[in-house]
Parts: C-alpha cells; sequence; structure tokens
C-alpha cells in the first residue's frame, strides 16, 4: 500500500497555500478604475519597453485598437453604435486578467484528469493486455475530475453571474447589438450553457466513480463479472465522452471568441488534454517506482506510454496546422482573426508551444532507447505539459485579456495553487487502494509485457 | 567451403525462444533461424547485434525533407510563381505552410520506401533470387534452427532433443 509522503504532502500544501495568496493578490491588484488601468499601463512599458513615455504607449495602443477591435467580439460591431473607448476597453481586459489566469489553470488540471479518464476507458474498451498494473495510477489521477471539474464548474457559474466577464456573450448588451450572437443565443445562453456543463461534468463523473467501484469489486470477486460490465460501460463512455468533450471544447474555450469558430476544434482540445494526460501518468509512474511501488511495471511500460506522448504530440501538431493553414489560405476576415490577433499580440507563446509540443517531444523521444530513460521522459514531460499550458493559454487569453497578456505573479500562482491541490488529491486517491490490481484477468500478461 | 549444420524443428515460436536461450546460454553460436514470421525478441535472444535500419530511415526522412524544400521552391517560387488565393508566390517562408504537406509527404515518402529498399538489399532479398530456407515447411508452421557441428554432434542432438525439438536434421551447407 502506498501512502503519500509527508514531504509530498507539505510541499503540495505549501504550494496551495502560496498560490492561493498569489491569485488573491491579481485580483485585489486588478484596477477598478480606468485611470489607475491607464496608470498600470504606463508604468509597465516604463519598465519594460525601455523609456516608452505614456505618450508612446496610448499611441501604439491607439493604432491597436483598430485591428483590435474588429477582432474581439467585445467590440461592438453592429451597426456603427458607440465604440467603447480604450480606456475603458483596457480596464475590462487588466480586470479580466486575473480571472482568466485563474480559468486557464483550473482547465489545465482538470482537463489532464479528463485526458486520463479518456485514456482509462480506451483502455478497458480495447481490454488492453499491457496496461491493467497502471489502472490504480490512472484511476488515482481521475479522481481530480471530482475537484477540478467542481471548480471549472464555479467559474463558469460565476461568469453567467457576471463576475467576470470571460464570456462576452453572456452580456446581455452586447448580444443586443450583435446579430451573430443572436442568432447563436438558442445555443449559446446562459442557461442552456450552465444545464450543458452540468450534464458533462456529472457524466464523466459517474464513469469515473462507477468504473472506479467495479474496478475494486473485481479484486474481491469470484467470477469476471465486474470487469466484463467495466468493458461494457467503458465502450458506452467512449461514446458519451467522444460528444461531450467536443461540445464542451465548443463551450468552455471556443465560446470566448464567439464570432470564430473551427469544426476540428473538439479533436485539437482532445489531442492537447490526451497528451497532457498520458504524460502524467508517465510521470505519476516513474514517480511512484523510485519510491519503490509498482515493482511488476517495467521499462516496456514506460517505453509504450512514451511512445503514446511522442504519437499523441505529433497527432496534436497534425490539428494544430491542419486548422491553422486551412484558415490561413481561405483567408476569410472572420476566421483569420483569430490567427491574426494570436500572430501579433502572442507571437512568442503562439510559436513557442509549437516547438515545445512537437519538436521538443519529437527530437527526444524519437529514439527508441530513450523512450525507456525514465528521467528523459520525465524531462520531456515537463515540456509536453509547460507546452499544453501554454495552448490553452493561447486559447483563452487573447479574447479575454487581448494585449495585456504577460505570465506573472496571477498566472504563476493560479498554476501552483492548482498543481498542489492536484498533486494532493491524486496521490491521497493513490494511497487508499493498493497499488496493483489482484484480480483482473489481464494481470499476468501486463505482469510479463515485454517489448 | 561446405560444412555439416544440425537443423532442428520446432512448431511453436514459444517453444523455440525458450530453445535459442538454452543452446546460447550453453555457449553454441547460432548460424540461423528459419521462421514463418517475425518473433519479437528472437534477435536479442540470439545475440545479433541491433539494428541500424532506423538510423538510415532517419536520413531518408531527411533526404526527403530536403528534395521537397528544394522541388518546391523550385517549381513555386522560380520557376513559375502564381498568385494562388491572393498568395503571391515571391518568397518560400511566406508561402510556407502551403507547402508543409508536401513536405510532410516527401519525408514519409521517402523514410518509408527507401527503409525497406534497404531492408531488401541488405536481407539479399530481390526479385527471382533462389529462396533460402532449408524446408517449405518454414514458411508454414516450422521453425528451424541451425548450428554448425564442430565435431560436437551428439552433444548438440542431446540438448537440442531437450528443447522441445520436433524433428532434427544432418545438412551440408555452404555458410557464408
Amino acid at each position: 500500500m502506498y501512502t503519500i509522503s509527508n514531504r509530498l504532502k507539505m510541499a503540495s500544501i505549501i504550494m496551495m497555500v502560496v498560490g492561493a495568496l498569489g491569485i488573491g493578490w491579481g485580483f485585489l491588484a486588478a484596477p477598478s478604475t480606468e485611470a489607475e488601468a491607464m496608470e498600470m499601463i504606463a508604468a509597465h512599458d516604463d519598465g519594460h519597453g525601455g523609456g516608452h513615455g505614456e505618450e508612446a504607449a496610448h499611441e501604439a495602443a491607439g493604432e491597436h485598437e483598430a485591428t483590435a477591435h474588429d477582432t474581439e467580439a467585445e467590440s461592438h460591431t453592429a451597426e456603427g453604435e458607440h465604440a467603447m473607448s480604450h480606456e475603458t476597453h483596457v480596464l475590462h481586459q487588466l480586470q479580466n486578467k486575473p480571472w482568466a489566469a485563474l480559468y486557464v489553470a483550473a482547465f489545465f488540471f482538470f482537463m489532464i484528469a479528463l485526458g486520463v479518464l479518456a485514456f482509462y476507458a480506451i483502455q478497458r474498451a480495447a481490454q488492453a493486455g499491457w496496461s491493467p498494473l497502471l489502472f490504480r495510477v490512472m484511476e488515482g489521477i481521475t479522481a481530480y475530475i471530482v475537484p477540478g471539474g467542481i471548480i471549472v464548474f464555479v467559474i463558469l457559474v460565476l461568469s453567467v453571474m457576471h463576475m467576470n466577464h470571460l464570456f462576452v456573450w453572456m452580456d446581455a448588451d452586447v448580444v443586443a447589438h450583435d446579430k451573430l450572437l443572436q442568432g447563436k443565443a438558442g445555443f449559446l445562453n446562459p442557461t442552456f450553457f450552465l444545464v450543458r456543463a452540468a450534464i458533462f461534468l456529472g457524466g464523466w463523473i459517474l464513469y469515473r466513480e462507477y468504473s472506479r467501484k467495479l474496478s475494486i469489486q473485481q479484486d474481491e470477486a469470484t467470477d469476471n463479472s465486474n470487469f466484463k460490465l467495466n468493458f461494457r460501460i467503458s465502450a458506452a463512455f467512449l461514446v458519451f465522452y467522444l460528444i461531450t468533450e467536443s461540445m464542451m471544447s465548443w463551450d468552455w474555450i471556443m465560446s470566448v471568441d464567439p464570432h470564430w469558430f473551427s469544426t476540428l476544434f473538439g479533436w485539437y482540445i482532445f489531442a492537447s488534454m490526451f497528451v497532457s494526460g498520458i504524460t502524467v501518468i508517465a510521470m505519476v509512474t516513474v514517480y511512484l517506482k523510485s519510491k519503490g511501488h509498482l515493482e511488476n511495471v517495467n521499462d516496456s511500460h514506460i517505453h509504450d506510454l512514451a511512445k503514446f506522448m511522442f504519437g499523441i504530440s505529433i497527432f496534436w501538431t497534425y490539428l494544430w496546422f491542419s486548422q491553422f493553414m486551412l484558415i490561413w489560405y481561405s483567408n476569410i476576415p472572420e476566421e483569420v482573426t483569430y490567427y491574426v490577433t494570436r500572430i501579433e499580440d502572442y507571437k512568442l507563446p503562439f510559436f513557442g508551444m509549437v516547438a515545445m509540443n512537437f519538436l521538443f517531444p519529437v527530437l527526444l523521444l524519437m529514439n527508441s532507447d530513450y523512450k525507456r530513460i525514465n528521467w528523459f521522459v520525465i524531462l520531456t514531460g515537463i515540456v509536453i505539459l509547460a507546452g499544453h499550458y501554454m495552448d490553452i493559454f493561447n486559447a483563452i487569453m487573447p479574447a479575454t485579456v487581448g494585449d495585456q497578456w504577460y505570465i506573472g505573479i496571477p498566472e504563476l500562482s493560479a498554476i501552483l495553487f492548482f498543481a498542489g491541490l492536484f498533486i494532493f488529491w491524486i496521490f491521497r486517491a493513490l494511497g487508499t487502494q493498493p497499488l496493483q490490481p489482484k484480480r483482473n484477468p489481464f494481470i499476468e500478461e501486463s505482469k510479463h509485457f515485454h517489448y | 567451403m561446405a560444412s555439416k549444420v544440425l537443423q532442428a524443428y520446432y512448431n511453436d515460436d514459444d517453444v523455440l525462444m525458450h530453445a535459442v536461450k538454452k543452446v546460447k546460454a550453453a555457449k553454441h553460436h547460432i548460424e540461423e533461424v528459419y521462421c514463418p514470421f517475425p518473433v519479437h525478441g528472437l534477435d536479442k535472444a540470439m545475440g545479433l547485434a541491433p539494428t541500424r535500419i532506423a538510423i538510415t530511415s532517419f536520413m531518408y526522412g531527411c533526404v526527403g525533407l530536403a528534395v521537397a524544400i528544394i522541388m518546391m521552391n523550385f517549381i513555386m517560387i522560380k520557376d513559375w510563381p502564381q498568385d494562388i488565393g491572393g498568395k503571391p508566390s515571391f518568397s518560400y517562408l511566406q508561402n510556407m505552410p502551403a507547402f508543409v504537406p508536401i513536405m510532410f509527404e516527401l519525408t514519409v515518402f521517402f523514410a518509408a520506401h527507401l527503409m525497406v529498399i534497404t531492408f531488401y538489399l541488405r536481407s539479399r532479398l530481390w526479385p527471382f533470387k533462389k529462396a533460402e530456407n532449408p524446408d517449405v515447411r518454414t514458411t508454414d508452421d516450422h521453425f528451424v534452427m541451425e548450428i554448425e557441428i564442430h565435431g560436437n554432434e551428439q552433444r548438440l542432438r542431446e540438448l537440442l532433443a531437450d528443447t522441445g525439438a520436433v524433428e532434427i536434421n544432418i545438412a551440408e551447407k555452404n555458410l557464408h
């Protein structure tokens, strides 16, 4: 039996406390008036731009306004209504910033658990012989779906209650001036949005808890009925998951840019969560092995996980590029603005993430032998996780904070807080049951798994 | 140089794997094993040097990528620049996204095909080549392990019979 070590527990609690303080600071430091917002920008520019005066900042920002106001849904494109002043706009962006930082990190860690749940369900539905030794690790990680999902849901509820302006289509004023949003209102309205979120989360949590229960019952069972039932519900869950995950990605991510849409967005977010989830399975497995647990997990299991990390990284890049190239080539204004904003204001994170999510894992994990070197897998895993955090960052930030982004205290604190909560929760869950399933019919095959 | 070889027949890949390990443990050199299908881990058990085909594949991939870049640069930029979809082809870099699918496909094409051809050449396989396997049954359901005899025939026979061989023959063979 594994129990969470005191050092890990302390570290995760410290991360949560420090993170919570930083998140709180982020909210307190957000400006409440336009004057404060402009002052912050000026100070920021002085610090980093090398002596740009306030005037220069104004000028640059004014120029930007012309393009950005078109692209951001916050702008009132319809019928030449009053244009929001630049100052108000910046104020809104800066007020959104701590919320967006919180939301990106909350979603990122939730998505890891959800990706692991999908991987787990695939292993169950495929009746895979190599992976049963890792089932308890996966079940431990998916335990985070409950707190992580609830936190994301609470943030969404707060958005609907207008505590923040992450989702511009929730603003009745904006919708009143926007024909496109009026057309989408049948689907994209606050009530239905929350109902959908509740259905998605309810379904995922239900499957997770039920499958976990069957998995534990199988340990003491005298026949394989639990195992068979688990196989059936996993196959059914995958159908549910494919539909709900796709809709979730429209709702929770794509709708921050409510004018823009991409038909492969669901797949794209799926690839991101899948590769992050598999990476975390590999990292937790390597950690537990280094502590002397999971005696029967051998190099070949790590090798297989690393192959998945390698392959799904390429799959993610394939989708990233497919989405980019079609929109770049067709150059339709309402589509291409999505990338114009990102390339103008987010050049480094946007292209940096391709290096982190594609070039790095491809070059490091291409060699077959490297896939079974534990520290290599961990190193690549850290880069992949950071890269996919950037992916979610790039998806949420341009529409919510525009060019006012930077990775500062609110962002890092939110990562720290959720990383602490994630570590605390999954390792606590890992300690509640033996790490090796006893009576899985494929356990012998898994023990002798050899590549 | 013609020499005598012992041919031990097996009818199961697991039995064969155990036999190979046992023969290696007894410090005999295995000339060759003929299988109807690839047996996973057999190369390691026989003590063969690790394959270098992955390295050639990587190099062929690089060649394919280079060919794609040079080819598209010549066709689309130098020789006949066209304005497609409002994206005039004056610079390779600016039009790069349009060429990525071609770069990808040619990388894969070169890596895959040249690797297969390399594999055939290295395995000395070409059209109309006479088959090397000693017994047609190795293309169906039997595995044959070949060991050269150096005056230790009796001991080898006993060892191989012990490993579960279903048949043991002696053949004259031109090795190498």
